[in-house]
């Protein structure tokens, strides 16, 4: 299958690993990759801090430039919430009907990565290596917008040598929420130090999740505490094989 | 402009663009579910109601209050009077706080959820009666006994004053656990009535 | 210009408790740096989750009665006005008097004239966020009347002198200790032995308000429903003193926003089976009381309904924000919220804190009075998946985002931000240049004002050799 992959302005510019892992994946997997160079970013951060207006050539950038494509895969769970939920809804708001219709269409074609290989390719067991001990936080949108529910864990118990555990009270939110880091710093900081203590107590050696921005954020604070707890995406854990590791 | 005028002006104004309106979908479960008499005992039990069966009230409230007295509604009926009770004919407050328990039936009681409600016909009397005195004992006949919520609101009238009482007074208010008994009777009695 | 008249107008300023003191960041720091204060709200909030959830797991249809909550809500909203009328027509006919009030100030007025017509000086009260979000007790004691509040924990509120903090729980954020301090600081008569038990707490309640009860003449209440069909009206509570205010006193005042109308007494078939389950975690509260007008010889013989906008009608001038009425004032959306659940109610200023209230209360109050609050959330989405009316809290934060001025500073930023991504090249570049930047100047993983927040507690990535656009044409 011809797939496109939306990087997402994050993992383009600051993760390009998850991107690459993306692409390896699903080439090894035998299908064909493209990446269209118009697209740049889905307008998320725009929308959610107010800023519709300035978000709409940004949906109208994604949706010209995924038209085309049969299929489009983003590695990030939040994007694709955005592109599904709120694409439409900032045409609309600007009045631009056709631009909705097309957008709807768009998203539809549109999968986070473990909704694209379970629901489209119907794959669980991608061939993946990967000899760690990984605990998995299922990010608020992956698990609330796009209700992906447990295709991230089916996916990572078919991978040879990996040891998941379970983390506690995995549903509550990290505290990135975007510009709420940086809007509501402290608040953002209290719930990123309980999340943190989860992890920790796992045992983990790595947490892994479906969004680079919500890695990016537990990341950052485990660097911090200097607790040893590495943050990977769920693409780089997937494309990881004997060869690799 | 009345008040009245300006708030429906406003709220006139204010639906100027209207929502679509969905048709209310009544796919929720609304009976008639066979009763299952021993789920209502379970669900009052575990709100700390104590529950009875018996076709002997005036022996059942005997057990219950020993040698209080126990003030009764104008239309219980009168195999169930105790020895020792008052009817209501209008007592004040001070005498009903004073009894050492109420004796009232009900009118519908819901197993789902472990609730009985009066509705103030005379066998049940003022409302008042059944929240002063600090031990309520309700009976109940089998058949007024519903499956769920939806049963229960479709056998009521709503132009009664209705009071649904599940399990003893309680708050939630100390650290969101419940805890029985503050303002309203702290003991509640359930006495299933099985004729005799 | 009867249309301009009828215009839908925003909460008066001065009255009433929709808004706080400083903005919800600076609030939640506050509320942050105090230990006692999460530990309580975390116990308190983890322990109602369980409970709720397990409750709601028992019937088999809870997502079936949301829908059904959620399409009445929608239904009532757009045919307010005739059922409205409705309503007013039973509730006269069975007896009862009602009052229209077009803001806080006119309610306060009402209640305080139709109080003082008693002669009474003292009213018994049941919680009602109506009333507390109106002012109606400081309204009340500037006239010389006593407001009693006799739920248990607005009861610690009042006697702590103190603020509620949450929509159900009032006294969420005190436990057992201090509650037992507060008693026996400030509670007339108390036994001086009373331990912290919460079984001794409430007993101590129900003594110190039972006398209070039997000798008050007037009681002031909100309403969780009220039936337009019937003109019933509905109290929803746990301890009684619901009852006692309802039952005892020869006049009842009931102050009802005007989006607590509810179009047929058949729907409370699924209003009675979500509030409790959502709010309390229960199956079915202690207590509910529901009464048409006045009953002869039974309870109040005079009975006023007071019907509120304050606000409300500008809320549902706003199509995507309408739905912040639907609200049954469970306080579900509180309980599941990551942000709440660490800063407590008090941060959001208003009387309406947590999820639900960064969307009402800046609505009922126009944007630029709550400016914050719709941004006092991660977006995490735990909201919508507990309201039991499936309000999209979420959606409407984003709306109402949208809406709220912004600042200078981030304005120029974010458009800074949407022309570069709107254009690859200069994108590309952009992406080159924070490489750059990095190996130039940044010491540290520190970021300067006004994202210092975020790098105060969190260390910033490394931006890597080569973005992956950069690594794709490189293939």
């Amino acid at each position: 299958m011809r797939i496109a992959l939306f990087a997402s302005c994050l993992a383009d510019t600051m993760f390009p690993a998850a991107a690459k892992a993306t692409v390896l994946l699903l080439e090894r997997l035998g299908h064909e990759v493209v990446f269209p160079p118009e697209q740049t970013c889905c307008g998320q951060m725009h929308v959610n801090t107010g800023y519709q207006d300035q978000a709409l050539p940004l949906v109208r950038r994604y949706v010209r430039t995924f038209e085309p494509c049969d299929v489009v895969v983003a590695p990030s769970g939040s994007c694709v919430g955005s592109i599904r939920h709120q694409h439409a809804m900032v045409a609309r708001q600007a009045g631009d009907e056709g631009l909705a219709t097309a957008a709807e269409a768009v998203a539809e074609r549109t999968f986070e990565l473990s909704e694209l290989l379970i629901d489209v390719l119907k794959v669980e067991d991608v061939g993946a290596y990967y000899p760690h001990r990984v605990t998995y936080h299922p990010t608020c949108h992956s698990l609330r917008v796009l209700r992906v529910g447990d295709r991230p864990q089916r996916l990572l118990r078919q991978v040879r040598g990996l040891d998941l555990v379970e983390l506690p009270a995995a549903e509550q939110c990290c505290g990135f929420g975007g510009t709420f880091s940086v809007k509501n710093a402290d608040t953002s900081t209290a719930m990123l130090a309980d999340k943190m203590r989860h992890v920790i107590d796992t045992g983990a050696e790595v947490c892994t999740a479906g969004d680079a921005s919500c890695l990016m954020h537990i990341g950052g604070g485990l660097s911090r505490s200097g607790a040893g707890v590495r943050t990977v995406h769920l693409a780089e854990i997937l494309a990881s094989t004997e060869a690799s590791s | 402009m009345s008040s009245r005028e300006l708030v429906l002006g406003r709220i006139r104004q204010a639906l100027a663009s209207p929502s679509a309106v969905p048709v209310i979908p009544r796919d929720y479960r609304r009976g008639p579910h066979p009763v299952d008499l021993d789920l209502l005992v379970e669900r009052l039990v575990d709100y700390q109601a104590v529950v009875h069966r018996s076709s002997d009230i005036p022996g059942t409230v005997r057990e219950i209050i020993g040698d209080g007295w126990v003030v009764v509604p104008p239309g219980l009926p009168v195999e169930w009077q105790p020895a020792r009770a008052r009817i209501d004919d209008g007592l004040s407050p001070a005498e009903i706080a004073a009894a050492d328990g109420v004796l009232t039936a009900a009118a519908v009681a819901v197993a789902e959820t472990g609730t009985i409600v009066l509705d103030a016909s005379p066998d049940q009397g003022r409302r008042i009666l059944s929240l002063l005195p600090d031990r309520h004992i309700c009976v109940l006949r089998p058949e007024q006994v519903v499956a769920s919520v939806p049963e229960a609101v479709a056998r009521l009238d709503p132009g009664r004053p209705l009071t649904w009482i599940s399990g003893p007074s309680a708050t939630s208010d100390i650290e969101l656990n419940r805890v029985e008994g503050v303002h309203g009777p702290r003991n509640l009695h359930v006495v299933l009535w099985e004729a005799a | 210009m009867s249309t301009f008249l009828g215009m839908p107008v925003h909460a008066p300023r001065g009255v009433g408790h929709l808004r706080g003191d400083e903005p919800f960041p600076a609030a939640a720091r506050t509320a942050l740096a105090n230990p006692q204060l999460r530990s309580n709200l975390r116990h308190a909030t983890t322990t109602i989750r369980g409970k709720s959830g397990r409750v709601i797991a028992e019937l088999p249809d809870w997502q079936e009665l949301r829908s059904a909550g959620s399409a009445l809500k929608t239904y009532t909203m757009a045919n307010m006005p005739r059922l409205l009328e409705q309503l007013e027509e039973k509730v006269t006919a069975a007896g009862g008097v009602v009052h229209w009030a077009a803001d806080a100030e006119e309610a306060n007025r009402i209640v305080t004239g139709l109080i003082q017509e008693t002669g009474e000086r003292r009213a018994i009260k049941i919680k009602s966020m109506a009333t507390q979000e109106i002012g109606l007790n400081e309204a009340l004691e500037e006239a010389g009347i006593e407001a009693v509040e006799t739920d248990l924990a607005e009861l610690i509120v009042q006697l702590g002198r103190d603020k509620p903090s949450h929509i159900l729980v009032p006294a969420i954020h005190r436990n057992r200790a201090e509650i037992r301090e507060i008693f026996l600081r400030e509670m007339p008569g108390v036994d001086p032995a009373l331990t912290d038990d919460p079984a001794e707490l409430a007993g101590a309640a129900r003594r110190y308000l039972r006398e209070t009860f039997l000798s008050t003449k007037v009681a002031v209440s909100g309403a969780n429903f009220g039936v337009a069909e019937t003109g019933t009206l509905a109290v929803v509570e746990s301890e009684g003193n619901g009852r006692m205010c309802l039952t005892l006193p020869e006049t009842l005042i009931t102050v009802m926003g005007i989006e607590k109308v509810v179009p047929a007494w058949q729907d409370l078939e699924v209003f009675l089976q979500l509030l409790p389950r959502a709010s309390t975690g229960e199956r079915m509260n202690p207590y509910t009381s529901m009464w048409t007008g006045v009953t002869p010889g039974d309870g109040p013989q005079n009975f006023h309904l007071v019907l509120l906008d304050n606000g409300r009608t500008a809320v549902l001038a706003d199509e995507v924000g309408r739905a912040a009425l639907h609200c049954i004032r469970c306080s579900a959306c509180l309980n599941v919220c990551p942000v709440y659940e660490r800063t407590g109610g008090h941060a959001y200023g208003s009387v309406y804190p947590g999820p639900i209230g960064a969307v009402l209360s800046p609505q009922l109050t126009g944007i630029a009075d709550n400016a914050s609050l719709p941004y006092a959330s991660s977006l995490c989405g735990a909201c919508f998946d507990a309201c039991p009316v499936k309000i999209d809290i979420p959606s409407i934060l984003v709306h109402l985002r949208n809406q709220a001025p912004h600042p200078r500073t981030e304005k120029a930023a974010m458009a800074a931000a949407a022309y570069t991504m709107d254009r690859p090249r200069l994108y590309q570049r952009a992406q080159r240049a924070a490489k750059l930047a990095e190996l130039l100047g940044r010491k540290g993983r520190a970021l300067p004002p006004p994202l210092n927040g975020w790098s105060a507690s969190r260390d910033l990535p490394e931006v890597p050799d080569e973005s992956f656009r950069d690594w794709w044409r490189g293939r």
